[in-house]
């Protein structure tokens, strides 16, 4: 294991910020750290890279206990969600920074960050300072920065958080090819569930302090360990007192045995995707069907059909309030 | 421009934001014109004409007589104790008002919101009555044994009083504007807190610590209210440029105080100057 934490808790001032959080991150993997905003994974993130003492628990990189060991000593590359760019400092000089305190010989750091500007492709703005960059590439600049001295683990705290949807889009794309090329044991985090799908192989669900559920994209989509993990990983409706996800519900126009009975309320064409509305049960749900499925049917509104989950469906039976 | 355009195919695609982003001017051609315009007027009414009078003053009876002046034995001596002691002053506030404004933003102690307004006294108390306050706790009659008055050492200890706020006031700011998580990367990239000090936050805080230091030494050589009473006015000795400038023109020797106030002048103008170059050089190196 690269990193093992265990039964972590960390408060600020009353407020508990990490309950009882044991996680392992597998050597040479990619995991997301997923959750909502104020769900302390920041925090968590903070208290691997050292940055942040827990109150209770341990944390051990690659094997050593690291629970006291100042950050300086952690091996660990953190990348900040804003950059912390050296402003002062060129391109070249931030990357050299790691190399810089650890005293290597001048041309074996010029060699190094060479290579890693390269690696970002940053190499053409190695002269530049950090307020002459976009921030796609100030926040490459950073990974390389972290990458530069060769850490046991990497730390990338919303790496594209601040980003536009697009460009963190492609970003995250690089970023998995990235790992596939160098290998380093990564966790980063974010709040966005398509990103952890994406890029993870293994997805850390943190909710109000607490680890709600391990495993890889698969396993977190298709067997959520309770409603709030279902609902956080993607689409959900609720038929017949289950939450299910609105691609796994069959439709029909007759009545099926198992069957609910249900009110198109509207139909609305996304393209590919037709999401049908419903009421089932004096309740709005809805279904996602595939266009060609939708024409077949030919629902509109006020048509009384039947769902029921697809055979196979996974869905969730919620505790009746 | 746009740079990351070739990509070997070997490597992950060119990711994006790949383009520079040009550096943004403003550029409001009539507006500018008018605003450097009212700026040179303003600058030239309130600064640059009374400079230039008393410049022209110094010299209208020949460089010669301007030489003598300022080479008279009281003149010479009042503007080497003044720059020498201003020096002396910069350097101290520089090293103390960037501690000070650390232990400001810094650090957690009781009465700091106290201390921290105390900072600007010497700015809010007319400086005759700072010179007399200094008179009284550094005096003969000093409650604390220690007596300062009429000595070179007394003017040192009154030009420090009055220009301690302005390096605290120009770091400060900065300070607390200073991107902790700039520390923190440093931090988990191995640097010792020293390291950290030395290579990251000092270079942020040196443009404002020179600015601050720059003021202060032109304050300094200036400074007349404060220096007035502890000095004593002991020519050759305690006697600093602005108080001997009075003394010539109260003898209505208008043009030799014209000549030593010329003097000071340029002196204030090549402190600002260099001090400016170095921090330009600075920030080039990085
Ligand atoms: N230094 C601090 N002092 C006091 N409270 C803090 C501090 N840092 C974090 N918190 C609190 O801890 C909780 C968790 O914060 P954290 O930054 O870890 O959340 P997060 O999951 O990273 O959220 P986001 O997605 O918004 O970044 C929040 O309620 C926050 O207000
Ligand atoms: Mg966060």
């Amino acid at each position: 294991m690269a990193i093992e934490v265990r039964d972590v808790n960390k408060s600020f001032g009353t407020t508990p910020v990490l309950r009882d959080v044991s996680i392992d991150v597998e050597s040479g993997s990619l995991t997301a750290l997923l959750g909502p905003s104020g769900g302390g994974k920041s925090t968590l993130l903070r208290v691997i890279a050292g940055l942040e003492q827990p109150d209770t628990g341990t944390v051990r990189i690659s094997g050593v206990d690291a629970t006291r060991l100042a950050p300086q000593r952690r091996n660990v590359g953190f990348v900040f969600q804003h950059y912390a760019a050296f402003k002062h400092l060129t391109v070249f000089r931030n990357v050299a920074f790691g190399l810089e305190i650890r005293k290597r010989p001048k041309d074996e750091i010029r060699k190094r960050v060479m290579e890693l500007l390269e690696l970002v492709h940053l190499e053409q703005m190695a002269d530049r300072y950090p307020s002459q960059l976009s921030g796609g590439q100030r926040q490459r600049m950073a990974l390389a920065r972290a990458l530069a001295v060769e850490p046991e683990v990497l730390l990338l705290d919303e790496p594209f958080g601040a980003l536009d949807a697009q460009v963190r889009k492609e970003l995250r794309t690089w970023l998995r090819r990235l790992h596939d090329e160098v290998h380093v044991t990564t966790v980063f985090v974010t709040h966005d569930q398509e990103e952890a799908i994406e890029v993870a192989d293994t997805i850390v669900v943190l909710a109000d302090g607490e680890v709600e559920q391990v495993g890889s994209p698969a396993e977190v989509y298709d067997n959520p360990a309770n409603p709030f993990v279902m609902r956080f990983l993607g689409p959900v409706t609720e038929i017949g007192g289950s939450l299910v996800r609105p691609h796994d519900i069959e439709i029909s126009t007759e009545p099926v045995e198992g069957g609910t009975s249900a009110t198109v309320s509207r139909v609305v064409r996304l393209g590919f995707e037709v999401r049908v509305e419903l009421q089932v049960e004096g309740r709005d749900a809805w279904v996602q069907v595939t266009r060609g499925f939708a024409d077949q049917l030919a629902l509109t509104s006020g048509d009384v059909v039947s769902v029921r989950p697809a055979p196979g469906a996974r869905s969730l039976v919620l505790a009746t309030v | 421009m746009t740079t990351d355009v070739a990509v070997p195919p070997a490597l992950p695609p060119g990711p994006p934001g790949g383009g520079a982003r040009p550096r943004s001017r403003f550029s409001v051609p009539g507006g500018t014109a008018l605003g450097v315009g009212s700026a040179v007027l303003y600058l030239s009414l309130i600064v640059l004409i009374p400079l230039a009078v008393v410049a022209w003053r110094s010299v209208d009876q020949g460089p010669g007589y301007f030489w003598r002046a300022v080479t008279t034995p009281d003149a010479w001596s009042a503007l080497t104790l003044t720059v020498g002691a201003s020096i002396l002053v910069a350097l101290i506030n520089l090293v103390m008002g960037t501690i000070i404004a650390w232990v400001l933003v810094r650090d957690r102690f009781p009465g700091k919101a106290v201390v921290d307004t105390l900072i600007d006294l010497p700015f809010a108390l007319p400086t005759i009555v700072a010179g007399l306050v200094l008179l009284s706790l550094y005096g003969p009659e000093s409650p604390l044994g220690l007596n300062l008055a009429y000595s070179r050492a007394g003017v040192v200890l009154a030009l420090l009083f009055v220009t301690l706020p302005f390096v605290v006031r120009t770091v400060q700011p900065v300070l607390l504007e200073l991107d902790k998580e700039m520390e923190q990367a440093a931090a988990s990239l191995g640097a010792s807190p020293f390291q950290t000090f030395r290579r990251i936050i000092l270079p942020n805080l040196v443009p404002a610590m020179l600015s601050g230091t720059a003021l202060a030494f032109t304050r300094s050589i200036a400074e007349f209210g404060s220096t007035v009473l502890i000095s004593g006015n002991l020519p050759f000795k305690t006697q600093v440029a602005a108080v001997n400038i009075f003394s010539q023109i109260e003898g209505d020797n208008t043009t030799g105080a014209a000549a030593i106030s010329t003097v000071l002048l340029v002196v204030a103008l090549v402190a600002l100057v260099s001090l400016d170059l170095l921090q330009r050089w600075g920030s080039r190196r990085g």
